[in-house]
């Protein structure tokens, strides 16, 4: 008889405690996934899987260690309790490490609407059913699409259980499905691909496969003949899906590990102003249905809404219990981990809240500048915000999309660039746990030929 | 506590754990390859990852994972069935080939297959005691020397955080036509970065290095100390690094890890899959120049105790020497089983996966270009206006516009053929079908990286290495603030 995921958790604690664990918590997981790839029509790929893991962090005093598994046999865990503790006592004794403080322990789990049943009852032949029609969309919205990566639907269920030393025990599930499909258009020599991509918790949410398809096929075509631009400082417009990349780049920039180890450009500056008025920044764990939602993060305290930058004004760092302790601040609720390993920050639903602006009239607003639809490589640095990635788009001539243009890259710093943001539109749309509408910032160097 | 499995036979380590026989395996993997299948195989791993962490001068977090599980594969034509599951036992082996099988529509008609164990081609990797051996107590340690070493470099250096991690990896793989082939794969690394600050200005700096190595081999030829003060001093460098130009202009890159370029460039251009599906920036192109006739690159996984190398692939294929560019033209791709046999290539062991849950595909193992005539003096020496890339972060390449980048790190400007002002990161981008014609000049100081990399594709991630003698460049955009 195979133990519960509840029961596994006890037994953990147990045993942690009976090896001198003077605190400790388990975080045990259970997914199915689904996963298919259709390529020009062609079934290509059917994977399929349902995995366990178990995560133990044990305190002996203040030293701690933390030790993963897929071996859920009962001498397994009793070893593996027993390793976790002679480890910790190995280690330096860190003053700021521990569980929670009981009190700021979530009391409620509420219902947040994370799991469709409807999502682990697809088959695999309706999710390659929908693969093959988001892609045949793409093949057929374009005579210049003539080739293609795929098209990949894929189906995850998952359920989490919490506990702890200090008697918190928490358990919920969630879903996850996504379709995406990436065409190849070509054209007189010139070859290009792209993508388009819904992922939502439930089917209901997910966008139809060939409406995927056929912006598949439109985002992909235009970027045919692209060329390089000569170098030039000019206003650099981002599309929502790169508009977001800024909102992940502040997002490590506020995270209290970030901050106590001395590699944010936004160390000491709570308090100040970041942008102008119109750009407000909130961070929802609490959002129904959202990607990043979740009932209590993985310390066990609530998730919350923290409005990290309000009307342009940097108004809180986002924190879990150790990053916390060592600024002297509270957590904001935002622990996460996954089973192998410690607590880090993490944002839940993070979003730049929508402006009045349409894309188009921002757009408009340009006379010569750059539109970005994709940016490649990790040219950002943390530490300092200094900012240099390369970028596909369209050129902007006198308020209007003219010829796609690539090979070019786009720096700045990102203190300059975020109060640098000139506008921002009216067209946020929760497409992933980290979002933004877009947006338009002043000035940038965009280098090319 | 946390030590290796004393492997000489990693074969008998798998059947006896998981309580399998030569015939369960002959039923499972006779069972998976069906009637219409072309193959399949079953890859079981067993994996130990220990970790120690530094920050604020101790040694505050350690870890360790033990993961295992078996994934099976069927492969009929171009499509692949694929079920893997961390539970190992007969049956879920054969619910797993059930479900794999899915794809070549059929079941039940199973085929005799004769299992016969064999050794890997090389044996690049052996070791007295696998690193897991070395006690924790020397890892703290070490991290704590590390820490020393950095902060005596400068009293600018605040903080210093570093990491040491030790793997093993037995896998064991059983191939449809019989052969069974296991190996036991070491790998170490450990990774340093420094923070400093003057005057409210913070900087940070990054270097580290390993291999399939013994733990001993960071303590070698002062190896860990040496990482140390190469990140603090980077660190302090980019302190006062002025704005990095934009603009085309020549570039020249330092020997060792700015490979990454030919990682991004070419590498995984060549990779099978894409070129099968025509979907490369390099599809159709074998036999013909893309590259100046000074450039000759070779992806070799047969390097010892290399992290990007293997004594065989994820597949059981040997690894082997790939010559992927000769003297400028366009030799070879990377294979995979099954983009090799729609090819009608040859296999050349990189067939590659990033454990039991995922499906191999064609990818890099050590990606070099050979050493040339000129010296690094007269390269730099050459130019008159341009930047000196010495070390760098992480890249990406678009494989169908063929467009790649990479983020220098460590930079400088030439000005007379001079190095001068270091300058800040910047982001190097180029189109990888054109960059390699425009090498003018290679260098006669060919080094491989330390042994840090580890490149994603897919959202798989396996151990690479890299390798470049100093190169010139004529004409890389480079994408600063200055104009």
């Amino acid at each position: 008889m195979t133990p519960s995921l509840e029961e596994v958790a006890e037994l953990l604690l147990t045993e942690a405690q009976r090896n001198g664990a003077t605190a400790a918590d388990v975080v045990v997981a259970e997914d199915e996934t689904l996963e298919v790839g259709v390529r020009l029509g062609e079934v290509e790929k059917i994977k399929q899987a349902r995995q366990k893991h178990l995560g133990l962090r044990a305190f002996v005093g203040d030293r701690s260690a933390i030790t993963s598994s897929a071996d859920f046999s009962r001498e397994a865990l009793v070893r593996l309790a027993a390793d976790t503790c002679a480890l910790a006592r190995i280690i330096a004794p860190d003053p700021f490490a521990g569980l929670p403080a009981p009190a700021e322990l979530a009391r409620t789990q509420p219902e947040l609407d994370l799991y469709d049943p409807d999502v682990a009852a697809v088959s695999a032949e309706t999710a390659i059913e929908w693969a093959r029609a988001g892609e045949q969309a793409a093949l057929d919205a374009d005579p210049r699409i003539r080739n293609s990566e795929g098209a990949q639907c894929s189906t995850s269920s998952d359920r989490i259980v919490y506990a702890s030393t200090l008697g918190f025990r928490g358990t919920y599930r969630s879903s996850g499905v996504s379709l995406s499909v990436v065409p190849i258009a070509t054209d007189n020599g010139s070859m290009q691909r792209d993508y388009w991509y819904s992922g939502q918790r439930s089917l209901a949410r997910l966008d139809a496969p060939a409406a995927i398809g056929r912006r598949a096929a439109e985002r992909t075509v235009r970027r045919l003949h692209a060329r390089q631009v000569p170098t030039c400082d000019v206003p650099v417009v981002f599309d929502p899906e790169t508009a977001s990349t800024l909102v992940r780049h502040l997002a490590a920039a506020v995270s209290g590990y970030s901050l106590y180890k001395g590699a944010s450009f936004l160390i000491g500056k709570l308090g100040e102003r970041l942008a102008p008025d119109h750009v407000t920044v909130v961070d929802d764990g609490t959002r129904v249905g959202g990607l990043g939602s979740k009932p209590f993060d993985a310390e066990g305290l609530p998730t919350r809404r923290t409005v990290v930058v309000e009307r342009g004004v940097l108004r809180s760092y986002l924190f879990d219990c150790y990053s916390a302790r060592k600024l002297d601040a509270r957590s904001t609720g935002n622990a996460a981990r996954s089973v192998a390993s410690p607590p880090s920050v993490s944002p839940t639903n993070l979003y730049l809240e929508a402006g009045t602006v349409s894309p188009d009239d921002i757009i408009r607003s340009v006379r010569r500048g750059l539109y970005v639809t994709e940016l490649i490589g990790f040219g950002v640095n943390s530490v300092t915000g200094d900012y240099s990635r390369g970028a596909v788009g369209l050129w902007i001539e006198n308020g209007e999309l003219t010829y796609p243009v690539e090979e070019i890259t786009i720096a700045g710093n990102l203190l300059r660039m975020f109060d640098g943001v000139d506008a921002v539109g009216n067209d946020l749309e929760f497409r992933h746990s980290v979002c933004a509408p877009t947006i338009k910032i002043a000035r940038m160097t965009v280098a090319g030929t | 506590m946390t030590t290796g499995v004393d492997v000489r036979e990693p074969v008998r380590f798998f059947l006896e754990r998981f309580g399998l026989t030569d015939r369960t395996l002959e039923q499972i993997v006779g069972g998976a390859i069906a009637r219409r299948a072309d193959y399949a195989d079953l890859y079981f791993e067993f994996r130990t990852v220990e970790a120690l962490g530094l920050e604020d001068g101790i040694v505050k977090t350690a870890s360790q994972h033990v993961s295992q599980g078996v994934g099976v594969r069927v492969v009929a034509g171009d499509k692949t069935g694929y079920a893997y599951s961390d539970d190992v036992t007969v049956d879920s082996l054969r619910v797993a080939s059930r479900t794999a099988q899915a794809i070549a529509h059929e079941a039940g008609e199973t085929r005799s297959v004769a299992v016969r164990p064999q050794r890997p081609a090389h044996d690049l990797y052996t070791l007295p005691h696998s690193p897991l051996d070395t006690p924790i107590a020397d890892k703290v340690e070490l991290l704590s020397r590390i820490d020393v070493a950095a902060r005596r470099v400068d009293p600018r250096i605040k903080n210093v955080l570093a990491s040491v991690a030790a793997e093993q990896k037995l896998v064991l793989i059983v191939g449809a036509s019989g052969f069974v082939v296991g190996d036991v794969q070491p790998l170490v690394r450990l990774s340093v970065t420094c923070i400093a600050e003057e005057g409210g200005a913070r900087q940070q700096g990054s270097y580290g290095g390993g291999g399939r190595t013994a733990f001993a081999f960071l303590l070698e030829q002062d190896r860990s100390l040496r990482f140390a003060r190469t990140a603090a001093e980077q660190a302090l460098r980019n302190l006062h690094a002025v704005a990095a130009p934009a603009g085309t202009m020549t570039v020249v890159l330092g020997p060792g890890w700015p490979g990454i370029l030919l990682h991004e460039a070419i590498g995984h251009g060549l990779e099978g899959d894409f070129n099968r599906k025509k979907t490369s920036a390099f599809s159709e192109l074998l036999g013909q120049q893309v590259a100046s006739p000074l450039c000759t690159v070779v992806d070799d996984g047969t390097i010892a105790n290399r992290r990007g190398s293997l004594n065989v692939d994820d597949e059981g294929t040997p690894t082997s020497r790939t010559v992927l560019i000769e003297k400028g033209v366009l030799r070879g791709y990377l294979q995979d089983r099954l983009n090799a046999r729609l090819m009608g290539l040859p296999l050349t062991g990189n067939g590659r996966r990033e454990s039991f849950a995922h499906i191999p595909m064609p990818r890099m193992t050590n990606t070099f270009m050979l050493a040339g005539e000129s010296t690094p003096e007269d390269i730099i020496r050459s130019v008159d206006r341009g930047l000196y890339a010495a070390y760098f972060g992480g890249g990406q390449v678009d494989i169908t516009s063929g467009k790649f980048v990479f983020s220098a790190s460590e930079a400088y400007l030439i000005e007379g053929g001079r190095l001068t002002a270091p300058v800040k990161g910047a982001t190097l981008i180029g189109h990888g079908p054109e960059v390699l014609k425009r090498i003018s000049m290679v260098g006669n100081d060919l080094q491989l990286d330390e042994g840090i990399g580890t490149c994603g594709k897919d959202g798989q991630s396996v151990p690479v290495g890299v390798g470049l003698p100093t190169v010139r460049i004529d004409g890389l955009t480079v994408g600063g603030t200055t104009a």
